[in-house]
């Protein structure tokens, strides 16, 4: 009978992952026992609190994790291995709770609807119904939308640090349910968001499916669910080669469709539009780099012996949805779908920077690895993304949020300030020298052309043109067309809460673009996974 | 001492930018005359022969072995002379013009003019391929807003065909400065330093790669057939100031970059791609003067005339020789003085026109004596006078030309007669003729209108008689670049006196 021990763990290095997990069940006890218009504050506060508690705990930790006994990384092993802290684990930890601070800003926003939230009075009742329309004079809100944002963020703190394919698919689920659930509580057009909520989770669902199937294969391949296990053993390449490339092509899809990757991005539009903006503009970011997280510790940790295998596939999917991704978002008159698309173009360009993954002996020296290109991307596509997600709520007419192009037109002239810092993103996401987004760009694309991979380049840079062409686009309705005589959106005035976000939001793509150079060292600092 | 020089005008852009709308003209004139006074005294402490000088370099982003190097040399001094003179002299014609109500205010026009000639003035100072990349397409942003918002109608279409042409190009030359990257830590530690790219090995094929992705941006930018389509459209819709700063300044980095980045990194593989590049010049110089023959639209017509004079400077360039590289780098400054007086001009006709159309304008001559005479003046400066000092470059470059290929020089010397052709062709249908009786009664050029242009016209004449000083600062220069790139110039072809006579002396 095998020896049962104690499992240990390590508290301190865990700390973060404690800290927000906790905060999530303090909230749940506060809507228990809050009175419902008492809540906001506390919840705001527990939120807040718990995930700048995190952030400060995350670079505690970070200024003195020691270099593994491999030498190439630093942290530790935790949790019996199935928690892995090292520097790309802690830099994804520090992002995901600066977003999430940003996020809950944007949540707890109120003066936008006239003194209310942008979630749903009261989700369980009908759309249309009389019920919502009680739920609405009275004011009710909805706080519980603070513990499912904490459990989601939990859940993406703990994704990119997996250490094993089950505690990788718990972080999953964890992270994607309070998501289907947020994409849900709109306000406004509810019906839509809740199309979007039902659609993301059966889609969801099914991929998770996929992942766990993939599971299976990978652990009948190598005989464990852990990383370091499955290295071992797809190095020493015993086994049904089969299995191994059936199993990494399930748990691709799993993930790829967490990225919103060709073929599986159909869900990004839908919900995207649907859900509501605050929570879009959170989980454009965060979803994106916990998910990217996972797939760069899962391809480049368990299958980086298998490269040859993988690369292509990525390379093609790569091209798939960048080519898909601009091109569709030429075509979108909807300001959050045509982000939407934008979004899975972006995808691809990370991608593009993913497949650069060069064995460490192929890098000169000074020369920067494909893994710090994506996380500097990642860095730099959040701040936009959030950012111009975050303008979008400013700008509504009678209905709500105008999110029409036509109802843009001219914005320029009656807000220059909303029009211009939109122009900015816009134009950081076009990858416009001066702008994070450029240095992004150049990151990504020259992991892949020094990995040899330039016909992925050369498609990247050819769709970057057609990228290029709807952002300017929509600068030039803001900017050069007169405005629509029926209908235009006026901006109004945001509390200090959006106002804040936006700010830090342009403040970091504006220094990102002149002078990455603290951050890219940051990213480099951080090393590599550890094996 | 550059930093200064870039510096000054985007502080000043951006102080005109949050300063009251009242003070927004003093302030941007001040800034830009201030850039001119810095521009000169960088020029005075300028020493000839000496290469790159004035250099700063400090690291600028370590893990992409970046830096912000700044240095000037023979080329980059006489176009940042160039731009700091422009754009004083067009803010003072375009004083009024930016004050229309459908525009975009005085206000936003300073600023994104000064915001243009700060970055531009980076593009002629950057000795590092990275921050020359980046300050090249972030030009692009000033220009898209100037086209945009100032202009005639249709000029947002203007300005988004403009940007998608440059940002194509853009692209395609970023595709070119990641392959660079790549070649560069193949050999060692990533830098993008001019002069340790200069001192690359870089591969024959893996060269020519990379040089036809810096063509294409650099042919966009210039531009030269068949990339040339954004241009007329362009300079028809946007103000004549804008075309100044477009065509006259922003224009040039295309021939720039071939000059420094093009000969400079890819030596072998520029004098792989003469035949195709010196057809593709041939076309433009043909192609875009017979265009231009055709235009009702002055502005318009103004524009193609450049894509004929971008053939002539590519031409030069790409002939390979002394006198061509000279010539073009002569032809790239007085295309500058010429164009943009010609521009200045039109700019007057319509502001008391209204039309910029030639076939509802006639008799302008005897009502406006002064601003006649000054076009005419900057027409022939265009059409290559004798005596004005576009003449010299062109010679230069046509020598270039036979001595390349009798046929190229023959094609090529086509194009000064269909420049007489347009040039005359406009001024004597706009400007002869019996006096229309609305015509009567226009006013001539004030005095701020004719302080403007009256620099560039000194510049033509004194350079056209005694173009030593511009020669002076560019052989040095051409001087260098050929040498790196290995070339020299042939011998005489035809044979010392003495041998032929007695040959002729033999045959009796």
């Amino acid at each position: 009978m095998p020896e049962f021990s104690k499992p240990t763990l390590e508290y301190v290095e865990l700390l973060p992952l404690f800290v927000v997990f906790g905060a999530a069940c303090a909230g749940v006890l506060v809507e228990a026992f809050f009175p419902r218009e008492r809540r906001r504050l506390p919840q705001i506060l527990v939120t807040v609190g718990g995930l700048v508690a995190a952030l400060a705990a995350t670079i505690w930790i970070a200024t003195d994790i020691e270099v593994h006994a491999d030498g190439a990384a630093r942290g530790l092993v935790g949790a019996e291995g199935s928690i892995i802290v090292d520097g790309p684990t802690l830099y994804l930890w520090g992002l995901l709770l600066v977003f999430g601070i940003l996020g809950t800003a944007l949540f707890a926003e109120r003066r936008l609807e006239g003194g209310l939230s942008s979630f749903a009075g009261q989700a369980a009742a009908l759309p249309g119904t009389e019920a919502e329309r009680l739920a609405a004079t009275k004011g009710l809100d909805h706080t519980e939308v603070y513990p499912l944002l904490l459990f989601a963020i939990g859940g993406m703190l703990l994704f990119p640090a997996s250490g094993d394919l089950l505690t990788m698919f718990v972080a999953l689920e964890v992270l994607s349910l309070p998501l289907y659930l947020l994409c849900g509580l709109a306000r406004r057009r509810r019906l839509l968001s809740q199309e979007a909520a039902l659609k993301y989770f059966l889609l969801g669902a099914f991929s998770s499916g996929f992942f766990l199937y993939g599971a299976a294969l990978v652990y009948g391949y190598a005989g464990s669910v852990s990383f370091a296990g499955i290295d071992q053993a797809v190095r020493a390449g015993n086994g049904d080669h089969g299995l191994l490339l059936g199993g990494i092509a399930l748990l691709a899809v799993g993930l790829l469709f967490k990225v919103g990757a060709a073929p599986f991005q159909a869900w990004t539009p839908d919900v995207y539009q649907g859900a509501p903006t605050a929570v879009t503009a959170f989980m454009s970011a965060a979803t994106k780099i916990a998910a990217f997280g996972a797939l760069l510790r899962l391809f480049y940790v368990a299958f980086d012996a298998e490269r040859w295998s993988w690369q292509p596939m990525l390379a093609v999917v790569a091209i798939a949805t960048m080519l898909l991704g601009a091109v569709l978002a030429v075509v979108q008159t909807d300001v959050k779908r045509m982000l939407a698309y934008s979004a899975v173009a972006h995808t691809g360009f990370l991608l593009t920077g993913m497949i650069g993954a060069q064995g460490t002996g192929d890098l000169a020296i000074g020369q920067y690895s494909s893994l710090e290109g994506v996380l500097f991307y990642l860095t730099t596509y959040g701040f936009a993304s959030v950012g111009a997600f975050a303008l979008v709520t400013v700008v509504r007419d009678a209905g709500g949020e105008a999110t029409g192009t036509a109802a843009w037109t001219g914005l320029g002239k009656r807000s220059p300030l909303v029009a211009g810092a939109f122009a900015f993103f816009l134009l950081s996401m076009a990858g416009i020298p001066l702008t994070s987004g450029f240095v992004g760009k150049w990151a990504v694309f020259t992991s892949a052309m020094s990995a040899g991979f330039w016909p992925v380049v050369l498609v990247a840079i050819g769709t970057s043109i057609v990228a290029v062409y709807f952002y300017i686009r929509h600068i030039r309705v803001m900017f050069f067309s007169d405005p629509d005589p029926d209908g235009t959106a006026a901006v109004s005035e945001p509390s200090l809460l959006t106002v804040g976000t936006v700010a830090i939001c342009l403040a970091a793509t504006v220094v990102l673009g002149v002078v990455p150079g603290p951050v890219l060292d940051l990213v480099g600092s951080a090393g590599d996974f550890i094996r | 001492m550059l930093s200064t020089l870039i510096w000054l005008p985007l502080v000043g852009a951006i102080l005109v930018a949050v300063a009251p709308a009242t003070l927004s003209k003093l302030l941007g004139m001040g800034v830009a005359v201030a850039t001119l006074v810095v521009g000169i005294v960088a020029a005075f402490s300028y020493q000839l022969d000496d290469g790159m000088q004035l250099k700063e370099t400090y690291t600028w982003i370590e893990a992409f072995g970046v830096h912000y190097a700044l240095g000037l040399d023979g080329l980059g001094l006489l176009m940042v002379l160039l731009t700091v003179t422009l754009v004083p002299l067009v803010l003072a014609a375009e004083w009024f013009a930016a004050d229309d109500a459908k525009g975009g205010g005085a206000r936003a026009f300073v600023a994104w003019a000064l915001a243009l000639e700060a970055l531009s003035l980076a593009v002629f100072c950057a000795t590092d391929v990275f921050l020359f990349y980046v300050v090249f397409e972030a030009t692009l942003i000033p220009a898209y807003f100037l086209i945009g918002g100032f202009g005639r109608e249709g000029r947002g279409a203007a300005a988004m065909k403009f940007l998608m042409f440059q940002l194509a190009g853009g692209l395609v030359l970023l595709a070119s400065v990641i392959g660079l990257y790549v070649v560069s830590a193949e050999q060692g530690e990533p830098s993008y330093l001019l002069s340790d790219l200069a001192a690359l090995d870089i591969g024959t094929d893996a060269g020519r790669w990379l040089f036809i992705g810096f063509f294409i941006a650099f042919a966009i930018k210039a531009p030269l057939f068949p990339l040339h389509t954004w241009l007329a459209d362009t300079t028809e819709k946007a103000t004549p100031g804008t075309s100044v700063l477009l065509v006259c300044v922003l224009d040039k980095i295309g021939t720039f970059g071939m000059l420094r980045f093009c000969l400079g990194i890819f030596p072998e593989a520029s004098e792989w791609a003469t035949p195709v590049v010196i057809v593709l010049a041939l076309i433009s110089i043909v192609y875009g003067a017979l265009v231009a023959i055709g235009q009702d639209d002055v502005l318009r017509l103004i524009g193609l005339t450049s894509l004929s004079h971008f053939g002539f400077i590519t031409l030069g360039i790409f002939a390979l020789t002394s006198q061509g590289s000279s010539g073009a780098v002569l032809y790239m400054v007085n295309h500058g003085i010429g164009t943009a007086a010609l521009f200045l001009i039109a700019g007057y006709i319509y502001h008391r026109r209204g039309t910029m159309l030639i076939s509802e304008m006639a008799g302008l001559e005897k009502a406006t004596p002064v601003l006649a005479g000054l076009f005419l003046v900057a027409g022939l400066a265009t059409l290559g006078l004798p005596g004005l000092s576009p003449f010299v470059s062109e010679f230069l470059v046509l020598v270039s030309a036979f001595d390349y290929a009798w046929w190229a020089g023959a094609i090529a010397v086509t194009g000064v007669v269909w420049a007489a052709v347009y040039v005359l062709w406009m001024y004597q249908r706009t400007m002869t003729g019996p006096t229309p009786p609305d015509v009567e009664g226009t006013a001539d050029l004030g005095l701020r209108e004719l302080g403007a242009v009256a620099p560039l016209m000194v510049a033509l004449v004194l350079f056209g008689f005694y173009p030593a000083p511009l020669l002076d600062v560019a052989n040095p220069f051409t001087d260098d670049l050929l040498a790196h790139v290995g070339v020299d110039d042939d011998g005489p072809d035809v044979p010392p006196a003495d041998e032929a006579n007695s040959e002729t002396e033999g045959g009796h």
